[in-house]
């Protein structure tokens, strides 16, 4: 026996996995899990997609981390860790924020969930996970609060698009009329008392995304119910594939793409979501110095209007074939049925109109500043 | 999934069937399966030399980007164009839809490609 003890590099399931491969998901990996990118029997990744955007599909985002911060101190520790105003929360809402490095850059994306009177629950992405829990719990020691690390607690199930609020409907108490847009509620779903039941997701669409107990016999009995109860409105199964060009329509950012370690608030563009009137929090000096600096670089939206599809990290080129910046996500766009891109470039090269190259293998295809988000779903009647 | 016995193939998943010196290229319906969804194509335009055993353009699902990798060496003597509008057709049928046609420079090098047996064995070696 060798005396060093190597820590194999395990791929984590989510308690669906087996439910994925009989339905006979394709899988990949992403940031160390194995999940779903695209169910072929479902008609894969544009089929998913545009089912989101004029049904409902579901989605399985157990990945996705949970942080619970409980106590009489536990405003004060969220509003510290992150940018936009918790004190604005009534309880059962939520808001789109982000844990902030003291330079102003991203530590990462998160909602922040308000569930009780000193609870609060951030989720957070799936690839960040230990990192944002470690943060968290570092960066909150002075607070008299409880940080706990739910992650593994939950399967995450998202419901998503026009049609989920009367699929979900059929199957919980919980009357969801009453729960607006990032607000939350907690109900019987599927026989299973006092679910969390969160008017959120990350499709650009309106949707839910419900948080129930992780063993697997629970988990594919809500899944297969959430099926079945589906059927009547076309509901499909949705992997990761649809799940990304969902949120790239929307301008939704993602971790290590639109936002990182080395990007600011700023330069992402998500200055609505920070609020630097509020009492102070990490990264804020560091903003406000940016501010004054102004941004060397501005997440634009493109549209390509030759041939080709712009990729993560393709360069983008000034007409005269320079070098401006880089793409941070790419795709054909399956409901917009245009190739768009997200990409970084000096502010001076965002103006909505003007026209760029993206360099597509070696060859520069023209690209059009285009307005963002790309899609926005229609306000209801 | 029939590969058509009288196609040869590569390991990289293109098809090629030849009638004398004259060959039409394509992806196998192991290759449109494991991309997914098709939407984009980039081929030579006729007149183009393509060399076997490298690229001659590219194919592209949702997701990824795959090049294409000559089967045979020739000159392309036409493109395709269908595909340009409707690259959804290799999903609907690779077998079928051919991307560009070929003049061999040498049919004899396709004695060195697999046989539908032997490309069947590779797919379901390499676990897919």
């Amino acid at each position: 026996m060798s005396a060093v003890h190597l820590t194999p590099p395990t791929i984590r399931k989510t308690a669906l996995n087996a439910v994925h491969r009989q339905m006979g998901a394709k899988m990949v990996e992403f940031n160390g899990w194995d999940m779903p990118v695209e169910y072929p029997s479902a008609g894969g990744i544009i089929a998913e997609h545009n089912a989101v955007r004029t049904g409902v599909g579901i989605f399985d985002v157990s990945h996705m981390g949970d942080i619970r911060l409980q106590g009489p101190e536990a405003l004060a520790a969220v509003q510290h860790i992150s940018m936009n105003d918790a004190a604005r929360l009534a309880i059962g809402q939520a808001q789109y924020s982000a844990l902030l490095y003291p330079q102003g850059t991203f530590v990462d994306d998160v909602i922040v969930h308000r569930l009780g009177e000193d609870e609060y629950l951030l989720v957070i992405n799936a690839g960040t996970r230990e990192k944002d829990f470690s943060w968290v719990r570092d960066n909150t020691r002075q607070f008299n609060c409880k940080v706990e690390n739910l992650s593994d607690d939950f399967t995450q199930i998202a419901i998503q698009g026009p049609k989920g609020v009367d699929l979900l409907q059929k199957l919980t108490d919980a009357d969801l009329s009453a729960v607006k847009f990032y607000w939350l509620t907690r109900g019987t779903v599927c026989g299973l008392k006092n679910i969390l039941i969160a008017r959120t997701g990350y499709t650009a669409e309106d949707g839910f995304e419900i948080y129930v107990p992780a063993d697997e016999a629970t988990s594919a009995m809500v899944w297969n119910k959430v099926m079945e109860a589906g059927k009547e409105f076309g509901v499909v199964p949705c992997g990761l594939g649809a799940r990304n060009t969902l949120r790239l329509e929307g301008k939704l950012p993602l971790y290590g793409h639109e936002i990182s370690d080395t990007i600011n608030v700023w330069e992402a563009g998500l200055d609505r979501f920070c609020k630097m009137e509020k009492p102070d929090f990490m990264g804020r000096s560091a903003l406000e110095k940016a501010k004054t600096g102004g941004v060397k670089k501005t997440l634009i939206g493109l549209e390509m209007i030759e041939r080709g599809i712009a990729r993560d990290g393709y360069k983008v080129l000034d007409d005269g074939g320079r070098e401006i910046g880089y793409v941070t996500s790419g795709s054909y766009a399956p409901f917009l049925k245009k190739n768009i891109a997200l990409a970084y470039v000096p502010p001076e090269f965002g103006n909505v109109g003007s026209t760029v190259k993206v360099e597509c293998r070696s060859q520069g295809v023209k690209a059009q500043v285009v307005p963002t988000p790309f899609y926005k779903r229609p306000k209801k009647a | 999934m029939a590969y058509p016995t009288d196609f040869k193939y590569t390991k990289e998943h293109e098809w090629i069937k030849a009638d004398g010196k004259s060959a039409t290229v394509g992806i196998t319906s192991h290759a449109q399966e494991s991309l997914g969804d098709i939407v984009f194509v980039e081929l030579p335009k006729p007149g183009a030399e393509i060399t076997a055993g490298k690229t001659f353009g590219s194919v592209e699902s949702v997701k990824a980007v795959s090049d294409l990798y000559a089967p045979a060496s020739g000159t392309v003597t036409e493109v395709n164009g269908e595909l340009a509008t409707a690259p959804e057709k290799i999903n609907q049928d690779a077998h079928g839809s051919w991307m560009v046609r070929v003049t061999l420079k040498d049919p004899s090098e396709l004695n060195s490609l697999l046989s539908a047996a032997d490309y069947e064995k590779f797919v379901a070696e390499e676990g897919g």
